[in-house]
């Protein structure tokens, strides 16, 4: 499986939900490839995730797409992120 | 996994701003003091900001503000501001800001385990009101677990 995350330059908020899914997806024993996306390169990125991780500003960036589209309100809180994750994956 | 380089110059605490814009630009100036960029980084956060929303506004109360590795960034490197009377980011959830936190990273290849130590320390709830309520460069370290 594979999630993508995404933020404005593809190393703050990205990583940190990038770092925090893996760990998250460890707990629930979920295999999958997380990659961090800045939100100008997503051409081919998102083509086959299931999954995108990110903040409210790019839901409408994103646009069209075949992931479940999550927006994470606090990228720290680990128990947020378990529960939406879980909720679509389940 | 070691946190990007952290000096005292790069901590500011109690500062006053009026706006966003000053909470970045206190951040941009003490990495800029710490050696880590050019004064110039402090627009590029900026305009980060203006371009795509209040994003950096990643927690209640904390905002992770950067740009992309590029010419203004000399080296990797972390600086903490803490705010006296915190500022709003337009953030729905987040707002206000008490701490910034600016982040300069060189090599985007190379930062993922920078960005796994700040997950570290910032996946314990309390290191934000802690953060705000350090009154010394000391305090910050002993939080963020570095000497300097």
């Amino acid at each position: 499986m594979k999630i993508v995350t995404i933020c404005g330059a593809g190393i703050g908020s990205s990583g940190i939900l990038k770092v925090n899914a893996e760990r998250v997806l460890k707990r629930l024993d979920i295999e999958a490839d997380v990659t961090a996306a800045d939100i100008g390169s997503l051409a081919g990125v998102i083509d086959d995730a299931q999954v995108i991780l990110t903040s409210a500003e790019f839901v409408e960036a994103i646009g069209r797409t075949y992931a479940d589209v999550i927006v994470i309100e606090n990228h720290f809180d680990t128990r947020e992120l378990s529960e939406k994750l879980e909720r679509a994956l389940g | 996994m070691a946190l990007p380089p952290l000096t005292a110059e790069g901590v500011v605490l109690g500062a006053d701003a009026a706006d966003w814009r000053e909470a970045v630009r206190l951040a941009g100036a003490a990495l800029t003091a710490s050696g880590a960029t050019k004064p110039g980084y402090s627009d590029e956060m900026i305009r980060m900001i203006e371009e795509h929303g209040p994003y950096v506004v990643i927690a209640p109360g904390l905002a992770l503000a950067h740009a992309r590795p590029g010419p203004e960034v000399i080296a990797d490197g972390l600086a903490v501001v803490t705010l006296a009377t915190p500022v709003a980011f337009g953030h729905p959830h987040n707002d206000p800001v008490s701490v910034v936190l600016g982040l300069a990273i060189s090599n985007s290849d190379a930062h993922l385990a920078s960005i796994a130590a700040i997950a570290n320390i910032f996946n314990d709830s309390g290191a934000i009101a802690a953060l705000s309520g350090a009154s010394t460069p000391a305090q910050v370290f002993d939080i963020l677990g570095v000497g300097e």
